[in-house]
């Protein structure tokens, strides 16, 4: 096996050929992008193992000692030993309830509206910017609109410092990003998939109904839950709504006095007030709330995967 | 004729068919199914489309030919008014469905699609079961006991001739057929509300040849019941289906250098395909040129 004349490329024999097809030349830039960009993904992930690690470490005393009376406790920043959790997870699904029920739908009839109705006017356009932008405001600004509006205005109906009045606030805070996911999701959807509706004769309505919302319904669900997660952990706009930081006291309320009057707190609430205090008791106390606060975001986190792959095997 | 008028124009009827003038429409039978006089569409201030003037007949074969960019898919959005979802989409002319103007004021466009179905380039079956993608058309119409719709299935899909390959699988998803399958099965979703033209736009542009030919063989079949008008690239599919085709181009305006649509001729399929009367008619035909 020879090659009689050298070819296009300059190659004179078969063994140089051979040289030259083996590899002569190796992709360095190539590799070393590679490179960069696997370090870059182990220093991520360095960090976050490093940060469960130094969490599970500090909350030891707590976890090994007394993590079901931690559990079963309230709020009390006063006394490390007597100091727990279940006002503060309590609160948090709670809220977390309220913003499910208040923000979902107001949110993804928005983005229905903005998706399918509004069309390409100007006002339409400038609305969507302005869904943006608000979804970058500063929680801290939200809390100052809820301390306004929910807690002063509208206090007759929310009772004022509630739970009600934190839930209204982060439903507030998470509503531009509902808007926007479920916006994203509805325009994912083909729009031959509403042709073939709108071509049997279907109602535009009929068509997203039917069809369109359906199709995007895993991507909304994924969003929307995400959203919820941010809402959980959310403490600055509580505190300034009325968050109880210090010590809670429930007393024999009723659920229902608790919610319409009754003070509240959260995980991040009850971190915070928890993290202010000095002495290795008291930060093992917030290593163990920060670490149950992680587990409920994983849950409801895990909670968007499950709903969204048992819509999606729908089809 | 008056009962159609009405249908179309749900709202303020009585006004509209004084403003629709049904009276020559219903006293004649030499009515063609679409009418287009003066016809332009546009898209912004860019013109596709314009002075297409055109009579198409039922129970026949309509098929429209031309290079790309030439306005004949924009020609038929029009008559199942789907250019409306078009948000700067605009209609000059008119353009009558027996008689009645669709672009009236007054016609409701779910009604005008409830006659006139749609079937498009790229096979678009709902995410659904084959049964659901069937069902889903007559359901609108009101149909919700199970036996009617089981009935109205399986005469749509033994019309489209796919029910010998799917009639084990009915609640099996429509996404697992096949390219020809699935277009087949949108024209049998289109059967199945029984409309009084189907329109195809490109249908077997994206199929194998056997599964077009499935396709041809299939529209031979369905003409008795329906009036058809395709939309192909495709001349040798034109001349293989249609008894008439309209040929249309594209003219360059020297001073905006932009393209503009035209329907350049519009005669019997053999006619088109053998002596047209236009230069460039035979030249495309030919294959001189597009």
């Amino acid at each position: 096996m020879s090659i009689a004349t050298p070819d296009r490329f300059g190659a004179q024999s078969a063994a140089s050929l051979t040289e030259r097809l083996t590899g002569a030349r190796r992709d360095v830039r190539g590799r070393i992008v590679e490179w960069i960009l696997l370090s870059a993904l182990g220093l991520s992930l360095l960090i976050l193992v490093a940060l469960v690690v130094n969490l599970v470490d500090r909350a030891w005393p707590v976890l090994d000692g007394r993590l079901g009376d931690f559990l079963s406790s309230g709020l009390d920043a006063s006394n490390a030993a007597e100091a727990g959790v279940w006002q503060a997870i309590r609160g948090t699904l709670t809220l977390a309830i309220i913003v499910a029920i208040v923000a979902f739908p107001l949110g993804i009839a928005c983005a229905i509206y903005l998706e399918e109705y509004a069309g390409q006017s100007r006002i339409a356009r400038l609305i969507r910017i302005n869904v943006r932008n608000l979804a970058g405001v500063p929680s801290i600004v939200y809390g100052i609109l809820g301390l306004t509006i929910f807690v002063k205005f509208a206090g007759g109906l929310t009772g004022g410092r509630t739970v009600i009045a934190g839930g209204l606030t982060l439903a507030t805070l998470v509503l531009p990003v509902v808007i926007i996911t479920a916006s994203e999701a509805l325009r994912a959807v083909p729009q031959s998939i509403r042709e073939g509706a709108l071509g049997v004769g279907a109602t535009k309505w009929e068509a997203v109904r039917s069809h369109v919302l359906p199709s995007a319904a895993p991507g909304i669900l994924t969003g929307t839950v995400l959203a919820l997660s941010r809402a959980a952990g959310e403490a600055a706009p509580l505190l300034l709504v009325g968050g109880i930081t210090g010590l809670l006291r429930t007393g024999n309320q009723s659920i229902w006095q608790q919610i319409t009057e009754g003070g509240f707190t959260s995980m991040p609430v009850a971190i915070f007030s928890y993290a202010r205090q000095t002495g290795a008791d008291f930060q093992a106390v917030t290593g163990a709330a920060s670490l149950i606060l992680l587990v409920l975001v994983i849950i409801i986190n895990g909670l968007a995967i499950w709903l969204r792959n048992r819509f999606e095997s729908r089809w | 004729m008056p009962e159609l008028a009405s249908a179309l124009t749900p709202l303020r009827s009585s006004e509209n068919s004084r403003k629709v003038n049904m009276t020559e429409a219903a006293e004649t039978d030499q009515v063609p199914v679409f009418r287009t006089r003066g016809l332009a569409v546009y898209y912004g201030d860019f013109r596709a489309v314009r002075d297409v003037n055109l009579d198409v007949r039922g129970q026949e074969i309509t098929a429209f030919i031309g290079p790309s960019g030439c306005g004949k898919s924009t020609v038929l959005r029009c008559f199942d008014r789907m250019n409306d979802l078009i948000p700067s989409a605009r209609v000059e002319g008119s353009v009558e469905y027996h008689g009645i103007n669709l672009y009236d004021k007054a016609v409701d466009a779910v009604e005008v699609r409830r006659r006139v179905g749609m079937v498009f380039q790229k096979p678009n079956p709902f995410p659904k079961s084959i049964y659901d993608n069937l069902a889903f058309g007559p359901r609108l119409n009101g149909i919700k006991k199970k036996n009617e719709l089981d009935e109205i299935v399986e005469s749509s899909l033994k019309r489209a001739a796919l029910w010998d390959e799917v009639k084990d699988r009915l609640k099996a998803s429509a996404m697992g057929l096949s390219g020809g399958q699935q277009q087949r099965l949108c024209i049998a979703r289109c059967i199945a509300v029984e409309p009084d033209v189907i329109l195809m736009d490109e249908p077997c542009s994206a199929l194998d040849p056997i599964a077009t030919a499935r396709i041809e063989d299939l529209m031979q079949e369905i003409k008795r019941d329906f009036t058809i008008i395709i939309v192909t690239h495709n001349m040798q599919q034109a001349a293989r289906v249609s008894d008439r085709t309209a040929f249309f181009t594209t003219e360059v305006n020297n001073e905006s250098d932009r393209r503009t649509g035209v329907l350049v001729e519009f005669d019997l399929t053999q006619k088109m395909f053998s002596r047209p009367s236009d230069e460039r008619t035979e030249a495309y035909v030919t294959g001189r040129f597009g």
